[in-house]
C-alpha cells in the first residue's frame, strides 16, 4: 500500500479549505470510486497561456471547477504609479499582448480623457484603423485557435499567415510587430506611413477569400459543429451577472459594445453592424468572431477612404515637437526638455477617470486618478479576461473534460490580463 | 442585427429556396462527406501556393529576397539594438543630458558625465560611462525620442546570441561600433 502523503504548514492548511478537501491528495487504493483531481495548466498543451484549472473529475465529468489566477503575476497596476503617463503604454502593450494596439489605444483615450485633450482628426483615423487591425488580427486567430483546440490544425495555420500580415503593418508603421507601443497620450508616435495604407488594402482584398477557407473548413464540419454546438452554455442574464463582455456576451445576445454605444475616437461616423448570436455556445462564439472580423474590414475601408490629412498629434503642451525642430528651434528644444525631463513631463490636473473602449476580447476600462504630478497616482484596469475567466466554472461544470478545451479556445482567456 | 456569417454563402444543397438548416443538421453535413471533400479541396489549394514560411535562420523575411514582405532591414522605424552616433570627427554625439536615462521605462540606460575636453567647444559633457543592458532592455525606443541631439538611435538589427549575460551589456565603444551599417549622419526619416 502507498503511504498517504502528508502535507505540513500551508499546505495542509490550504487543503483543508480546499474546495476539493482531503481527498485532493489521497493516493490509496479505491480511487476508482472517488473523485479524481486533476491539474489542467498551468503547463498543459491545450491552455492558452499560464491558467490553471484545478478539475474534480467524476469519470470524464467535470464535477466542479475551480479556476485559478496568479501564474503571471507582473504587476501592472502597480507599475502604472512609479511610471510616467507616456512610459506606461509600453507596459499596455504586454497586458493583452495579441492586441496590443488595441491596448495601447484604450489607455491613451483614457489619459486624453483625463486631460481634456480633443485629438486632430487624422490622429483619431489612425487609431480607428489601427485598432480594427488589431481586432482582426486578434479574432482571426482566436478562430483559428478555436479551430486546433478542436482538431482542425490547417484552420490555425492559415489563420496565423493573416496574423502575420497584420503584424507587417504594425511593423512599419510603429516599428514593432507584438510590442507596438504606438500611441503617445495625445497622439501618435509616428505618422501613418503611405506604404502602409497599399499593404492594408492589399491585405483586406485577400481577407474576405481566407475568411471564406476558413468557414469552408469549420462551419459546416460535423466534427468542429458536434464539439461547439451547445457547448459552455451561458445565458445573456449570466453574462450581465459575471460582467462578461465582447464576442461572448454577443454571442449569447447581449448587444452591447462600446464603440457604438458610447462612442469614441468618432466611431459613431462609421457605418458598422454588431454582430449578435443568440445561443451563447461555442459555435455562436466562433460565428460572432467571424462577423466581427468582416465588420471590422469594413470600418478600416472606410476610415482609409476617409484618412484627413493634417497632423497626428495634438499640437500643445503635452506631445513632443517634432524632431527636426527640437534640433533647430530653441522653443521646441525647451518643450522637449520639459517634457523629457525627470520631474516634470505631462501635468495632469488632479482628478480621476473612468474610460473604456471596445477591446477584442470586451470592454477594456482604465481608471486612472491622478494628483496632479506627472505620474498616475492609481491605475486600474478592467481587462476582460479576467471576467471571462470567471465564467469558466459555470460554463463547464456538469460537462466532460474534452469541452473544458472547446470552452478555454472559445473565451480567448489572455494570462497576461489577468494577474495584474 | 445581422445574420449569421454562414448564411450569406450558401453552401450545401439548401442554398436557395427552403430556409437553410442550422448547420449540422442538413442530411448533407449529417453524412460528413462534403465537408471532407470541401476540405480537401481547400486544403489542396492551398498546398499548391506559394509558401509564406521561411527557413529561419538560414533566410530571413528580412533579406533582400524577401523585399515583398521586407518590413525590418528597410524600415527606420525598426526597433532593433541601439547605436550612439558619431560626429563627423568620429566622436559621440552624445551630450549626457541623461534624457534617455530619464525616459527609459526599463531603467536600463547607465550613464555617467564627465566634462568634455576643453578642445570639444560644442558641448560641455560627455558620458563617460554609457552603459545599456540589452536584457533589461524592451526595445520600446523611448531614449530615441527623448534625445534632443540624435545620438542614440534604434536600428534594424536585432539577431545577437551570446553565451553569457555580462556581454548583453552594451558599454559606449560597443555601442558606438554597433551595426556600423546605420551609422549615417542624417537621422533616417520616420
Ligand atoms: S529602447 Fe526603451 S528600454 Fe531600451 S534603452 Fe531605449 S528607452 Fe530603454
Ligand atoms: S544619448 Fe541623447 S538623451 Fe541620452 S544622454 Fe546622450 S544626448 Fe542625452
Amino acid at each position: 500500500m502507498k503511504p498517504k502523503l502528508q502535507a505540513t504548514g500551508l499546505a495542509a492548511e490550504a487543503l483543508r479549505d480546499s474546495p476539493f478537501g482531503e481527498s485532493a491528495m489521497s493516493t490509496e487504493p479505491g480511487l476508482a470510486d472517488k473523485d479524481m483531481i486533476i491539474n489542467f495548466g498551468p503547463q498543459h498543451p491545450a491552455m492558452h497561456g499560464t491558467l490553471r484549472l484545478v478539475l474534480r473529475l467524476d469519470g470524464e465529468r467535470v464535477r466542479k471547477c475551480d479556476p485559478e489566477m496568479g501564474y503571471l503575476h507582473t504587476g501592472f497596476e502597480k507599475l502604472g504609479e512609479y511610471r510616467t503617463f507616456n512610459q506606461y503604454v509600453v507596459v499596455t502593450d504586454r497586458m493583452n499582448y495579441l492586441s496590443a494596439m488595441a491596448n495601447n489605444i484604450g489607455y491613451a483615450c483614457a489619459v486624453e480623457e483625463l486631460l481634456g485633450i480633443e485629438l486632430p482628426p487624422r490622429a483619431k483615423a489612425i487609431r480607428v484603423v489601427m485598432a480594427e487591425m488589431s481586432r482582426i488580427s486578434d479574432h482571426i486567430l482566436s478562430i483559428g485557435l478555436q479551430g486546433m483546440d478542436l482538431g482542425a490544425f490547417t484552420a490555425m495555420l492559415w489563420a496565423f499567415i493573416e496574423r502575420e500580415k497584420v503584424y507587417d503593418v504594425f511593423e512599419l508603421t510603429s516599428g514593432g510587430r507584438l510590442t507596438t507601443s504606438y500611441t503617445r497620450v495625445g497622439g501618435l508616435a509616428f505618422d501613418f506611413p503611405e506604404e502602409c495604407e497599399r499593404r492594408i488594402r492589399k491585405f483586406l482584398e485577400t481577407l474576405e477569400g481566407v475568411l471564406g477557407e476558413i468557414e469552408g473548413m469549420l462551419s459546416h464540419n460535423r466534427i468542429f459543429i458536434d464539439r461547439s454546438k451547445g457547448v459552455a452554455h451561458f445565458t445573456r442574464e449570466q453574462c450581465i451577472a459575471y460582467g462578461v463582455t465582447g464576442p461572448v456576451a454577443r454571442a449569447s445576445g447581449l448587444d452591447r459594445d462600446m464603440r457604438r454605444d458610447r462612442p469614441y475616437l468618432d466611431y459613431e461616423q462609421y457605418d458598422f453592424e454588431v454582430p449578435i448570436e443568440t445561443d451563447g455556445d461555442v459555435y455562436a462564439r466562433y460565428l460572432v468572431r467571424l462577423a466581427e472580423v468582416r465588420q471590422s474590414a469594413r470600418i478600416v475601408r472606410q476610415a482609409l477612404d476617409a484618412m484627413p490629412a493634417g497632423p497626428y498629434n495634438a499640437l500643445g503642451k503635452v506631445t513632443l515637437p517634432d524632431k527636426d525642430d527640437v534640433y533647430s528651434k530653441m522653443e521646441s528644444l525647451i518643450q522637449h526638455f520639459m517634457l523629457e525631463m525627470p520631474g516634470h513631463g505631462i501635468k495632469t490636473p488632479l482628478g480621476q477617470v473612468y474610460h473604456s473602449t471596445e477591446s477584442p476580447n470586451g470592454e477594456l476600462g482604465w481608471f486612472i486618478v491622478s494628483d496632479g504630478t506627472g505620474v498616475p497616482y492609481r491605475v486600474r484596469v478592467r481587462p476582460p479576461s479576467v471576467y471571462q475567466f470567471q465564467a469558466v466554472q459555470p460554463m463547464i461544470e456538469g460537462r466532460l473534460v474534452a469541452d473544458v478545451v472547446a470552452t478555454m479556445s472559445s473565451l480567448n482567456v489572455i494570462a497576461g490580463e489577468l494577474d495584474r | 442585427m445581422i445574420h449569421a456569417a454562414h448564411d450569406d454563402h450558401g453552401h450545401g444543397p439548401h442554398a436557395h429556396g427552403d430556409p437553410e438548416p442550422a448547420p449540422g443538421e442538413s442530411i448533407a453535413d449529417r453524412t460528413y462527406v462534403p465537408a471532407v471533400l470541401r476540405g480537401i479541396k481547400l486544403t489542396l489549394a492551398r498546398f499548391l501556393q506559394k509558401k509564406f514560411t521561411v527557413e529561419y535562420p538560414e533566410e530571413s523575411v528580412y533579406d533582400a529576397s524577401y523585399a515583398d514582405r521586407g518590413i525590418g532591414a528597410s524600415n527606420p522605424r525598426h526597433r532593433g539594438e541601439h547605436i550612439l552616433v558619431k560626429d563627423e570627427q568620429g566622436r559621440e554625439k552624445c551630450v549626457a543630458c541623461l534624457l534617455c536615462m530619464a525616459a527609459c521605462p526599463a531603467l536600463c540606460i547607465h550613464i555617467e558625465p564627465e566634462p568634455a575636453p576643453a578642445e570639444w567647444t560644442d558641448r560641455e559633457r560627455r558620458p563617460k560611462v554609457f552603459e545599456i543592458d540589452m536584457l533589461r532592455c524592451i526595445y520600446c525606443g523611448y531614449c530615441e525620442e527623448a534625445c534632443p541631439c540624435d545620438a542614440i538611435r534604434l536600428t534594424p538589427k536585432f539577431y545577437q546570441p551570446t553565451t553569457s549575460r555580462t556581454e548583453r551589456v552594451y558599454d559606449k565603444q560597443r555601442l558606438l561600433e554597433n551595426n556600423p551599417d546605420a551609422q549615417v549622419p542624417q537621422r533616417p526619416r520616420k
